[in-house]
């Protein structure tokens, strides 16, 4: 039962972090139809970001609240990485949005080996690791020889991830901008008919993915005290399935895929064997895919001709 | 702004041209600030401090903005060129020519390399390095990108998971060999076999997904693999990999320096190249083996099933192909082909682990094919080398050292260029470097199908 508790709390914290992710890659894929296979590279870039700006501001500026240490860098981390997607649609994908369908994504594989290379020279391959930013713990059960825990990283992640999951779901359903956004999603040849500015609808869906990419980024850096330029990639195809295991296209449902990725992979690990914890969230991408195609909160893709 | 005119006349191109590089400089500022701009280091008491480098921040941000600058002040003269060069749209004589002659050039080139390269070497292992990383290397990623460009280019199924296939084969040969002693002319076939195999069972259960959907459970078989190779440790030796494999035979005669060897056998002197040379024919062999039964294939009606496929699903399944049996055929075929290469990987290397078999791997083939324009064996060939030689000659580039110092190591900055390489041959050609198409089925006359008409399905 304690086991069973820890490794709830664990999962949800993880599923938040594959849940940040997992609306990237809906967006993206929702507007543009395409596996954006750079947003893993992104959000490896932003933690690295958030590492920077983190030394930065404890060892140079001398800030030591690390309350306000971490909402700083998380400022930093989602501007600068929102500048670097931008980009990245803007470099390498606007070109090829008429070709076809292979074309972004072959230069979105090329983009995410080279953001990971270009962290890999720029900031060397070793493991950058940090101290805990917090100290704390609140102890939830004990009974003598297991305690359930919940650490002060994990609830600022679950807190971070609720505010900005409401901000977000209000952009998408309440503002102007998430109509667009949303017809873009629909229609785009339709929506610029009716007026949407379609390139700028892409670009700012772009800039919130890499922004929601960015805090997962920080919290990553957080939670796990470590990163290296090689730790996109497993976080990233997690983040996919977890898209994928929603509903590709559905934002609530890219959520609920995290948290039940993350819960599947803690779970896995506590109960059956660590090692394969990987296999068997690609084995569950994998059934979903054959079983339930549409995944969970999906629409069924008819077939046209 | 210097040259900009002051009553709302069109700014002048170098006011122009100043204002986007101060535009384009200010955003890769911004980009590179944070990641060029400081490294963390690892200090004496294990806690990572802060390092700023604004020399090699500000000499980043000063290449890109003048770059730009360039590019605008040429962009008048680019739209020129490109308005002169769309009337001539039939392809000129010294063309035809050229892709006449190209194949039959490129085919006697890769079979007179090693005796060239030995020729200007003489025979002596400083030759091995050109045969060695640069033509078997090269021949390797050119039969896995024909080897893929079935399931892909004729096909048009996307998968991102061919290097699974190409583990199997490459393992079974290690293990087999190793456990039974069963001979590399043996094992060939067999992991071939092996290979399309595991093609067909775990290509069973996916293929009836399309698109997108498929690569990603491709890529996940694809990692499920990699990762029950990393974790299997009984049997695969986990992450230390296989070493000691036994390496092919000539017919029998083992390439050592015993008197039962090769060299002694045949009067010549021992030296390892005997084995690369036999080595670089027999990848040839394969590849141009993999060549040939993709051209026969395209003839048969398998072929013509698959490419009538990539067209067109719901029109294949209304004319009354089997799509599911049509899509198993190529899975497994490529992996077959894929388990021929990876067999040979592993005799060639005498070592493998886990560590060859990453997505990279997947992914880097996968751009071969479609860089080279999907369907097109040629192109596939030119993308390899292209690709491959370009990231091996990176290893050669000592002498920049002399320009930028010892510090510099071209070595690293590898797979950075290949990756920028990809996205501009992308944004360049998307269609590949070879985007005409030879019809396999015409009427009267066979010509080349231009890129852009491929889209209708004249293919």
């Amino acid at each position: 039962m304690e086991v069973f508790v820890q490794q709830l709390i664990n999962g949800l914290t993880l599923g938040s972090i594959y849940g940040l992710i997992a609306i990237g890659y809906t967006m993206v894929f929702g507007i543009l139809n395409m596996v954006n296979f750079a947003h893993s590279g992104v959000f490896m870039v932003s933690a690295f970001i958030a590492l920077n700006a983190l030394l930065l501001i404890t060892t140079w500026f001398g800030v030591s609240s690390m309350v306000m240490a971490l909402m700083i860098i998380m400022v930093i981390s989602m501007v600068l990485s929102a500048v670097l997607n931008w980009t990245i649609e803007r470099v390498a994908y606007r070109p090829l949005r008429k070709s076809f369908r292979l074309a972004p994504l072959i230069s979105s594989i090329g983009m995410s080996i080279f953001l990971t290379n270009f962290v890999q020279v720029t900031q060397g391959q070793r493991n950058k690791s940090i101290p805990p930013l917090f100290h704390k713990q609140i102890i939830l059960m004990d009974n003598g020889n297991y305690t359930v825990a919940v650490s002060y990283e994990q609830i600022t992640i679950w807190v971070v991830t609720i505010l900005l999951l409401g901000a977000f779901w209000f952009l998408v359903t309440k503002t102007s901008l998430g109509r667009a956004q949303r017809a873009c999603e629909q229609d785009q040849k339709m929506a610029s008919l009716v007026g949407v500015n379609v390139d700028r609808t892409i670009s700012i869906t772009f800039v919130i993915a890499a922004a929601l990419a960015a805090v997962a980024g920080s919290m990553y850096l957080m939670y796990y005290g470590v990163v290296s330029f090689s730790d996109g990639f497993v976080p990233g195809i997690k983040a996919f399935t977890a898209a994928v295991l929603g509903g590709i296209g559905s934002l609530p449902g890219a959520v609920i895929g995290g948290l039940i990725i993350g819960l599947i992979e803690t779970m896995w690990s506590a109960y059956f064997s660590i090692d394969y914890k990987d296999v068997a969230v690609f084995g569950v991408l994998a059934i979903v895919l054959i079983f339930l195609p549409q995944g969970i909160l999906g629409r069924p893709d008819v077939e046209k001709v | 702004m210097p040259a900009e005119a002051p009553d709302r006349a069109p700014p002048s191109l170098v006011g122009r041209a100043l204002k986007e590089a101060l535009v384009t400089g200010f955003l890769a500022f911004a980009l590179f600030l944070p990641l060029v701009g400081f490294v963390s280091v690892q200090s004496m008491t294990n806690t990572l401090l802060l390092e700023a480098r604004w020399e090699s921040l500000f000499s980043v941000v000063a290449l890109i903005a003048i770059a730009r600058f360039l590019y605008v002040l040429a962009g008048p003269w680019l739209e020129r060129r490109r308005a002169r060069a769309k009337p001539s749209a039939p392809a000129s004589n010294l063309r035809k020519v050229f892709s006449k002659f190209f194949t039959p050039f490129a085919l006697g080139f890769a079979v007179v390399y090693p005796i060239f390269v030995l020729a200007f070497t003489g025979i002596n292992p400083g030759a091995l390095k050109w045969i060695d990383n640069f033509g078997i290397q090269i021949l390797i990623y050119v039969m896995l990108g024909w080897g893929l460009n079935i399931v892909v280019g004729l096909a048009g199924l996307l998968d991102l998971g061919y290097v699974a296939f190409y583990a199997v084969g490459a393992y079974s040969y290690a293990l087999l060999s190793k456990e039974f002693g069963m001979s590399f002319w043996m094992l060939l076939p067999l992991s071939g076999i092996l290979a399309s195999f595991w093609g067909v069972l775990l290509g069973f259960p996916v293929l009836r997904l399309r698109g997108d959907y498929l690569a990603i459970v491709t890529l996940a078989f694809g990692e499920i693999i990699r990762l029950v190779l990393i974790n299997w440790v009984s049997l695969t030796n986990g992450y230390a990999g296989i070493s000691g494999i036994p390496r092919p035979t000539f017919f029998g005669i083992p390439f050592n320096a015993s008197d039962e060897g090769f060299a002694a056998i045949f009067g010549l002197e021992f030296s390892p190249l005997y084995r690369t040379i036999f080595l670089y024919y027999l990848i040839l062999a394969l590849a141009l083996f993999t060549a040939f039964i993709t051209i026969r294939l395209r003839r048969m009606p398998v072929g013509r099933a698959w490419e009538a496929l990539r067209e067109d699903e719901i029109a294949c399944r209304s004319l009354g192909i089997n799509t599911t049996n049509t899509k198993l055929t190529a899975f497994a075929m490529g992996a077959m082909l894929a388990g021929f290469a990876g067999s040979f990987f592993s005799a060639r290397q005498g070592f493998i682990s886990p560590e060859s078999f990453t997505f990279i791997e997947s992914a880097t083939i996968l751009s071969i094919v479609v860089l080279g324009g999907m369907g097109s064996q040629i192109g596939v060939a030119i993308a390899a080398i292209l690709l491959v030689g370009g990231t091996e000659i990176m290893r050669e580039l000592d002498f920049l050292k002399q320009i930028f110092g010892n510090d510099f190591e071209p070595i690293r900055y590898r797979m950075l260029l290949f990756g920028a390489a990809m996205v501009l041959i992308m944004i360049w050609k998307p269609r590949g470097l070879i985007s005409t198409r030879e019809p396999s089925i015409f009427l009267e006359e066979r010509k080349a199908i231009p890129a852009d008409l491929l889209k209708e399905g004249r293919g």
